[in-house]
């Protein structure tokens, strides 16, 4: 088992009163030299106890595993032996599918895969089709599509962060971080009508542009935001009792994580610094100003720290996508992909035949294939779409990160305790919807 | 692990003279600049090589079916290359019933930055079995067992091939493949009764049993029904 050896300063103090009914931190442990106390991994389980292993079932319902995910777990004491996961009970065939659907029928699909990110993957599908069909899109709807990418990255890692907190034992910053959710989902719904399942991008543009005070709302969001992220911080980073239960489990080394197919926070939590958004820019990335996290220990403390400086680089880059959102149409003028608006449909010739072809028939790529990937909060999303000159695709695959990475969880798990499960489990920030799709 | 991994900051890329990289921006449709990973796997696997081509801005590399495995193992272990990366391993099977199974292999070098796309042709009439990767990207584990399940091609050297999305007693055959109709094969009441007809006792399979110990813990009538061979899943 490799647990990484390193120590982290925590204060160990509990909230309670002062004499006058203020809330304060008081110290539970202190020693000579101040209030930090240095917390070190737990010792290894102790080896060589005699006795019958034992099958422990977890799931498919369990609320603990995030969706319908079963484990079947071989138990020596209380340390997994070995781990066995199933998938599939939510397996719906999204990929097949989509080779019954036109291209834009495919977007409210995209929603439904991964649905704590129903923008990003929206963004992510309209870019493979895009490639597919060989469209530029507009300046202004590029940093829309950042808007709502990096909008989506918040509401992943929110519930992530709730989520995990309650599967520690935490219970707090699940409501205080849920609350800032749902702010971005009223965001979401001023711009397209839906929450959660948005259907934001068509193939060529936006479904909506946004609306008036759209911006000003994002503004204020960015403004407060932070300070309720500063509060989770101050609750969890250097909470003894957190640090204890994160700290030394389930260790991925570099190599490790990059043979394994990781992505994402897992990946970079590992200190490899790959981010899709820096090394395979999409979206003009390249020209925003923001830093990715890099962990080193590659254990579940590590995904936390990773994963909490992603909730507020993003907030960087939505400081900047306003002030350089241009003026000018958000979708492209091809009368291929984008319909016409209704009143021209109605009164002008052309526009009518342009309507009702790509109504009846829809749009058509030329052959060819194009595998596009975005940073998707869980990781590298890849869609894959192979065109045959038909309007629809002859295979559409989803590259899942959930998928790729929750295929390593027996290799983490295995030689920690049972209740470390569930903590590894958290961090690997699994929706089934993705991996079942 | 043969090849220590560097790791790479992003944004500053160091070696071989990788730059800061950018958007694509007007991708050609075919043509464009090609992956100089194609010209190094035509020298060095020459023959195992069919057909290079660009569609809109990736390189695609046609190879021998029997080369893959070698061929992704010189890809990460050449230090001009260094594709130490899987994304992703699917089939596609076209709408023309004549034309050949493809399985796609996406590698990327993180060190280097480059995207490349491996492909391998199973004419139809032959066995779908291909070489699994699985020893060189222990991440392919998965995927491999859902383009198994979804195709039914077999890659030789996986350690674990079963089904992954569908339950072990699926039997209506692989739901990706073009003949598989969008409904099913069955009609939705033999679906039901297949259903209703599953033992909910049986959530272990025998080798989970086996782990376990727990085999003579069961009742003697369902010992007796899983040793005679009745296939139990989750």
């Amino acid at each position: 088992m490799a647990t990484t050896k390193r120590t982290v300063d925590v204060q160990l103090s509990t909230t309670g009163m002062d004499s006058r009914g203020r809330p304060q931190r008081v110290p539970l442990v202190t020693d000579e030299a101040g209030n930090i106390v240095p917390m070190t991994a737990p010792p290894a389980a102790e080896p060589e106890l005699e006795g019958d292993h034992m099958l422990i079932n977890i799931g498919p319902q369990h609320p603990a595993t995030h969706g319908v995910l079963r484990l079947v777990l071989e138990l020596d004491g209380e340390t997994v032996v070995r781990c066995i996961p199933h998938i599939g009970y939510l397996h719906c065939g999204f990929e097949k599918i989509g080779e019954y659907r036109q291209y834009n029928q495919i977007i409210p699909w995209t929603d439904r895969e991964d649905y704590l990110n129903s923008p990003g993957n929206n963004v992510a599908f309209a870019l493979g089709a895009e490639r597919l069909f060989g469209i530029e899109i507009t300046e202004r709807c590029k940093v829309l599509r950042v808007i709502a990418s990096e909008l989506s990255r918040i509401i992943s890692h929110c519930v992530w962060l709730g989520t995990f907190c309650i599967d520690i034992g935490a219970f707090t910053p699940f409501l205080w971080i849920f609350q800032q959710r749902e702010r971005v989902y009223s965001m979401l719904e001023s711009w397209i009508g839906a929450r959660l399942t948005t259907t934001l991008t068509r193939v060529g543009g936006m479904g909506a542009d946004i609306p008036d005070g759209f911006t000003e709302d994002l503004d204020n969001f960015c403004r407060t935001f932070p300070k309720v992220l500063a509060e989770c911080d101050a609750m969890l980073t250097k909470n003894a009792i957190w640090v204890g239960r994160t700290i030394g489990l389930g260790a991925m080394s570099a190599d490790e994580a990059v043979n394994y197919g990781l992505s994402g926070p897992m990946l970079r939590a590992s200190g490899v610094a790959y981010d899709v958004r820096k090394d395979f820019p999409y979206l003009d990335y390249e020209t925003y100003d923001f830093d990715i996290a890099v962990g080193q220990a590659g254990d579940v403390y590590d995904r936390f720290l990773v994963r909490m400086e992603e909730l507020r680089q993003p907030i960087r880059i939505l400081e900047q996508a306003p002030r350089r959102l241009p003026d000018g149409p958000v979708n492209v003028d091809d009368h291929r992909v984008i319909l016409p608006p209704k009143s021209k449909a109605t009164s002008d010739m052309e526009s009518m035949i342009h309507h009702f072809k790509q109504v009846m028939e829809g749009p058509r790529p030329p052959i060819g294939e194009a595998y596009v990937a975005v940073e998707s909060p869980k990781g590298e999303k890849g869609y894959y779409m192979v065109s045959d000159g038909t309007s629809k695709p002859v295979r559409w695959r989803i590259r899942p990160p959930s998928f790729v990475n929750l295929a390593a969880i027996p290799k983490m798990v295995e030689g920690h305790l049972l209740s470390d499960v569930i903590a590894i489990n958290a961090s690997i920030d699994i929706v089934m919807g993705e991996i079942d799709r | 692990m043969s090849t220590p991994f560097l790791p790479v900051v992003a944004g500053h890329a160091e070696g071989a003279g990788a730059m800061i990289p950018v958007t694509p921006r007007n991708v050609p449709h075919h043509g464009g600049p090609e992956n100089p990973a194609a010209a190094a796997l035509r020298a060095q696997f020459a023959a195992a090589v069919h057909r290079v081509g660009v569609v809109w801005g990736g390189t695609t590399v046609i190879v021998e079916r029997a080369q893959v495995n070698a061929i992704v193992r010189w890809l990460r272990d050449d230090p001009s290359q260094r594709y130490d990366y899987c994304s992703d391993v699917t089939a596609v099977e076209f709408r023309d019933m004549e034309r050949a199974i493809e399985v796609v292999w996406h590698l990327r070098s993180l060190p280097f930055r480059r995207f490349l796309r491996l492909k391998a042709l199973i004419p139809r009439g032959e066995a779908l079995v291909v070489p699994s990767i699985w020893d060189i990207h222990k991440g392919v584990d998965w995927l491999e067992r859902e383009c198994y399940d979804m195709f039914g091609i077999r890659f030789e050297g996986h350690p674990d091939l079963r089904r992954i999305l569908m339950w072990e007693q699926y039997k209506e055959g692989f739901p990706l493949r073009k003949d598989f109709p969008l409904r099913g094969r069955f009609s939705r009441s033999e679906q039901l009764r297949q259903a209703l007809a599953q033992n909910p006792e049986a959530k272990y399979s025998m080798e989970e049993l086996s782990i376990a110990e727990a085999f003579e813990d069961l009742p003697a009538e369902m010992q007796q029904r899983l040793s005679t061979g009745e296939r139990v899943g989750e």
